[in-house]
């Protein structure tokens, strides 16, 4: 058992770290360490920014523009981008669509789409849950039928992120009706500006606009935008959610906002003494910062065993329901650090459209803690990863 | 970065657990427990003999000059087994004499490494709570040599020891750092009364009082003895924590069995989701407690004192909270048989329980922790080498 990093990943820790110090744009950093709310421009500048120095895409094969870094080196990459404060990169198309189309689409549509996936040509998103089918996702009823070299898709996606800044959407439809609800989906790639697709907005608990509706009223799409064979799209849809799961723990940036919690509750004053010497929230802190560090050892442990090739497994729900709740454990603490403080909504603040604020740290973040209870539920709620650690590592 | 163990390591592993799962079965331990001595010296020999104990020793007392990196396994495997024997004690005792320059040192040392040798600690007195340097036992010098009275009550293992490792005040107020020394003590020593008993997770323990004990100049191990105290017991507390995680990695494998076995309502009870879900607590409590763990066993060897206290301090509390949900969840979903004493998860519990309160419990070590914030040279993480 050897903890340490090795002088090449020290060097090529420094080497990312000053290339961020150098490349990352300080507006962007500002908003990312203040929790102000990013929009298209910014997410895609940045995109292009690290595309342009070939870092969009670590995991990538090296021929579509990977790096070749190993294991280690990624999750240093992971952790240097969230001490900096860089935008996230979508996981929408690198890291959610790009991984189905290389493993399971054309030699014309990986030519066609991987490079625009990696320099954010297309803005991608997820069609994938529906009003009927959240959790069970397998039940999802979107339709598609079979016209000459067209099919013709109606229903309604849900939930589906920033589908108003995307071009494309992967989708999963219904193209036969079959005994097994898990076959009989297909996987398909559909213009955003075809014909027959609205999407409305759905607005959330920080009255921030995330996610939409998307409704799609006899859209025709070329059977050429299908990925892999007909009716096995399910197939593809649990190969894109089972891959890249090691950064679902955001360990990088929780250390960041624990950081940033400490600084917030150190400036804050119970009694005439900084927050931080109140041995009830010291406590609090404490145990949190506790279970961040054997989170980020768990972390490192899957890693290694990636790096030794025994690759990720179900223990990766470990990781997103403890990732998730010391994200969402930090939220609530910053609210109780900054207490009444947290009451003004200052939207405009947020959005960069005002600078009247009470008190610019503290403005944004009972916002924050209200986001942050989505992770629980996405990408696989908590209680189905429950389920995925019970079945496949307890075998219950 | 390499979290797998040694061929040496996982050797010396699989040898015990293959031992302990052949030789060192329920009925076996029960035995060894209601036996006079309240453990099996041959169960001992035979953990002697596979190296347990002379893994830690040093080379030139016949050991195998291993580090608490070295030892987590072989804890695992004890945990495993909810061994009786006093291996942890001799072990956390015998680390005093190898980071000691005592003329003894050598000769001890190879009695421990031989199994022939066992030890024990006596730190603990009925005010101090977990804060070690609250000593009033005191030792005034007499001659070359010293004279120590005092009481030490609940030394784990004292009753089962050749030689005690004694805290006594030299000098100083009750609560001082500074003045407290480390003495050796044979146990049969004139004015060494032991009050020996089984605790309720069926280790042994005994109440020490010393009575104008008479001990040459040779038997100190240290005057200014509170750094080593405070590092050897976070040395001690690495072993207990790795030891737990094995205990805990038993019981859930245990309380999965149990309920795929157990049938009501015409199905096992491991199809309800309610059950599942709690089950998978506790496998994530037991992972983040092994990643804890492992943690505290490479940085336990740090130079750098608030490094090495705030991992240990965090492993013991993260592993402390796992050791209570585990234990009591798996009680639970055991139902009526895991409150019988028959079961072997009931046992398990025991352990756990008193784990929790064995050198510094969860509070203990959480204001610890707190009282070590980390340093900026140490804003990378795990930097520093194995």
């Amino acid at each position: 058992m050897d903890l340490s990093y090795s002088d090449a990943d020290n060097a090529f820790r420094r080497e990312v770290s000053e290339w961020l110090a150098a490349n990352l744009p300080s507006d962007l950093q500002h908003k990312v360490l203040n929790h102000l709310r990013l929009n298209k421009e910014e997410y895609v500048r940045w995109h292009k920014i690290l595309a342009a120095k070939g870092w969009v895409a670590p995991g990538w094969p090296e021929e579509w523009g990977g790096t070749g870094w190993n294991a280690t080196q990624r999750h240093i990459f992971e952790e240097e981008c969230a001490r900096a404060g860089t935008p996230m990169i979508m996981a929408f198309g690198v890291a959610m669509v790009a991984p189905v189309i290389m493993k399971f689409a054309t030699e014309e549509q990986k030519r066609y789409y991987l490079p625009r996936i990696y320099d954010c040509t297309d803005w991608w998103c997820q069609g994938y849950s529906e009003p009927g089918s959240g959790s069970d996702l397998a039940s999802l009823k979107t339709r598609a039928e079979r016209d000459g070299d067209y099919y013709v898709v109606n229903g309604q996606k849900t939930w589906t992120t920033l589908a108003q800044h995307a071009d494309m959407m992967f989708c999963l439809v219904r193209t036969e009706q079959s005994e097994r609800k898990q076959e009989g989906i297909s996987f398909l790639l559909i213009e955003m500006n075809s014909p027959g697709i609205e999407v409305r907005p759905i607005y959330m608990l920080d009255e921030d606009h995330e996610v939409n509706e998307v409704f799609l009223d006899n859209v025709r799409v070329p059977v050429s935008n299908r990925v892999g064979e007909e009716n096995k799209g399910w197939t593809y849809a649990k190969y894109l959610l089972g891959h890249e799961r090691t950064g679902i723990a955001a360990v990088g940036r929780s250390k960041r906002e624990l950081a940033f919690l400490k600084r917030l509750a150190n400036g804050q004053n119970k009694g005439g003494r900084p927050l931080t010497e109140d041995p009830l929230f010291a406590a609090k802190i404490a145990n949190l910062e506790i279970e961040l560090m054997a989170l980020e050892m768990t972390v490192l442990r899957v890693v290694s065993a990636e790096g030794a090739k025994k690759g990720p497994g179900p223990e990766a729900s470990l990781l997103k329901i403890k990732g998730t709740q010391i994200q969402q454990m930090l939220t609530e603490l910053m609210v109780e650090a900054i207490g009444p403080l947290a009451m003004p909504f200052e939207r405009d603040f947020l959005e960069g459209k005002s600078d009247d604020v009470l008190d610019a740290e503290s403005a944004p973040l009972a916002s924050y803690y209200f986001n942050f209870r989505k992770t629980s539920i996405y990408g696989g709620s908590n209680e189905i990863q429950r389920n995925i650690i019970s079945q496949m590592i307890l075998g219950l | 970065m390499d979290f797998t163990f040694s061929s040496e390591q996982t050797q010396l592993a699989d040898a015990l657990g293959r031992y302990l799962t052949q030789e060192y079965d329920f009925e076996s331990r029960k035995k060894a427990i209601a036996s006079t001595g309240g453990f099996s010296p041959a169960a001992y020999a035979q953990l002697a003999e596979l190296g347990v104990t002379a893994l830690p020793m040093p080379e030139d007392a016949d050991g195998f000059g291993g580090n608490a990196s070295d030892l987590v396994l072989v804890m695992q495997e004890l945990g495993k087994h909810i061994v009786v024997e006093p291996v942890i004690s001799t072990l956390i005792a015998a680390e005093f004499i190898k980071r000691s320059t005592l003329p003894s040192r050598i000769e001890t040392l190879k009695g421990v490494a031989l199994g022939a040798t066992r030890m024990a600690c006596a730190f603990g007195e009925s005010q101090s709570r977990y804060e070690l340097a609250d000593v009033l036992t005191c030792a005034r010098q007499k001659g070359s040599g010293y004279v120590i009275s005092g009481k030490k009550p609940v030394a784990l293992h004292a009753g089962q020891a050749d030689l005690l490792v004694v805290s006594a005040r030299l000098s100083g107020q009750q609560r001082d750092q500074d003045g407290i020394g480390l003495f050796v003590v044979p146990a049969n020593a004139r004015g060494v009364h032991l009050r020996d008993y089984r605790t309720i997770d069926n280790l042994r323990a005994a109440d020490v009082t010393l009575t104008d004990v008479e001990v040459e100049a040779g038997a100190l191990i240290l005057a200014s003895a509170w750094p080593l105290i405070d590092a050897v017991t976070d040395y001690g507390v690495t072993l207990l924590c790795a030891e737990a995680v094995g205990a805990m990695d038993k019981l859930l494998a245990l309380t999965v069995e149990y309920t795929k076995t157990r049938k009501q309502f015409g199905q096992p009870i491991a199809k309800f989701q309610a059950l599942q879900h709690r089950m998978v607590e506790m496998f994530m409590h037991v992972e983040q407690a092994r990643s804890m763990a492992y943690l505290a066993a490479v940085k336990v060897d740090s130079s750098d004192v608030a490094e090495r206290r705030r991992a240990v301090s965090a492993a013991k509390v993260r592993i402390g909270q796992a050791a209570k949900y585990v234990g009591q969840e798996a009680i639970q979903l055991h139902g009526g048989m895991g409150v019988t004493n028959e079961m072997p998860a009931a046992h398990y519990f025991k352990r756990l329980t008193m784990f929790e309160i064995t050198l510094g419990d969860i509070d203990h070590h959480l204001e610890r922790f707190i009282a070590c914030p980390q340093t900026e040279a140490a804003r990378v993480p795990l930097r520093q080498a194995a």
